[in-house]
């Protein structure tokens, strides 16, 4: 906080001066501030709240303020299994969010209906909504959701509305060489 | 522990409790269903039993017996800290006559346990207040906890979409695959190394 004191003058010389689109700089304003509705349904609500809280900090990527009104949300998270009972409500929250609007399927049961292959379980919530991310796992652990943001992210920069998978972090066939890479600081923890 | 429950059981209704059994401490009475009430009124009001708590009631389908269905109640006392499995079975192949008097005049705890039942296995308890669907929805046809109710058939509320209106499909790509969640899937069993 405090009070601004250094004034900032952009005119025209080189002192500070910047070209862009106005759409690219309309996404990258889109991505950085994206208020959520978290529709949350079941056990995969545990992995978002620790992917909310501090210890994995959802608000580096802009992403922190939920809000519990659809009208004012951008990105619909859909957390947990979804029943037939429930299905009209959550097509009904879809509709009411303000354009442009993004949703990601959270877990397994979110994307696909996980193992409940039965009477009472909508088989993936794309039977209902449009959906751009899904995040696998069963629940997914809070990297591979933070994966998910960023894929969202890099989606919405580049204007991609196709759906897209957060790819697993390791192959569970060959586990010694990990098919994502975490830099390593100096300090010894993970970057 | 209260096998003298169930021998005080049988000594007061003697031909109506149909079986006994007690097994690592449960104890279990298989009761005739015209008198389910009689019987229920019995174990919470007999100072020996008093039988206060409702712990569960649900039903369980037997397709290949007669009579099919069966009412499983499950009472505590919380003063004599015993506890008691009571059954009764009803219904014929078809489910005609699987009726059962209400014990919401006994505990009134058993209220929604009743409709859950009902809406699960398709009991109707005679004399209930309020006997309505709990889990599904009214439109839904049909109780699914019955073993003839088709394991993979679903009732949408609303329509699903078509891969045409989606325009991208709606089957996942890996790695979604059957082994995704846990692995006790109807669909076989998929080795990782094949993904
Ligand atoms: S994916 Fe797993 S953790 Fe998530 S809601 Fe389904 S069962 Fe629960």
């Amino acid at each position: 906080m405090g009070e601004v004191t250094r004034t900032v003058t952009i005119d025209g010389s080189e002192q500070g001066f910047a070209t862009t689109k106005f759409d690219a700089l309309l996404s990258w304003a889109r991505k950085y501030s994206l208020f959520q509705y978290p529709f949350v349904t079941a056990c995969c609500g545990m992995e978002f709240m620790s992917t909310v809280s501090p210890r994995f900090d959802i608000a580096r990527f802009g992403a922190e303020a939920p809000r519990f009104s659809p009208r004012q949300s951008d990105v619909l998270w859909v957390v947990g299994t979804i029943s037939q009972r429930q299905a009209p409500v959550l097509r009904r929250i879809y509709e009411q969010m303000m354009d442009p609007k993004w949703v990601i399927a959270f877990g397994t049961c979110a994307s696909c209906g996980g193992f409940y292959d039965n009477y009472t379980t909508v088989p993936g919530l794309d039977k209902i909504i449009p959906c751009d991310v899904y995040i696998p796992g069963c629940p997914p652990r809070p990297e591979a959701i933070l994966d998910g943001l960023m894929l969202l992210q890099d989606k919405i920069a580049s204007g991609d509305r196709r759906p897209g998978v957060v790819k697993p972090r390791q192959d569970p066939a060959d586990p010694k060489n990990d098919l994502v890479t975490l830099r390593t600081s100096a300090s010894g923890r993970d970057e | 522990m209260s096998e003298a429950a169930l021998s005080r059981l049988k000594e007061r209704f003697g031909a109506a409790i149909l079986e006994t059994s007690s097994f690592l401490g449960d104890d279990t009475a298989v009761v005739d269903a015209a008198r389910w009430k009689e019987i229920a009124l019995f174990l919470r009001d007999d100072s020996k039993l008093s039988f206060d708590m409702p712990i569960d009631l649900c039903g369980v389908d037997y397709p290949e017996r007669l009579p099919r269905m069966e009412v499983v109640l499950h009472v505590y006392s919380t003063s004599l800290r015993h506890r008691l499995r009571m059954k009764a079975r009803v219904g014929d192949d078809e489910m005609n006559g699987a009726e059962i008097d209400s014990l919401v005049p006994v505990w009134s705890g058993v209220e929604w346990l009743e409709r859950e039942t009902y809406d699960m296995s398709g009991v109707t308890f005679r004399g209930h207040p309020d006997l309505r669907r709990i889990l599904m929805y009214p439109e839904f046809e049909g109780h699914p906890l019955r073993k003839d109710y088709a394991a993979n058939r679903t009732q949408p509320l609303i329509p699903y979409r078509t891969e045409e209106e989606a325009g991208v499909p709606l089957e996942k790509l890996a790695p979604f695959g059957p082994d995704e969640g846990m692995s006790f899937g109807r669909r076989p069993h998929l080795p990782h190394s094949e993904n």
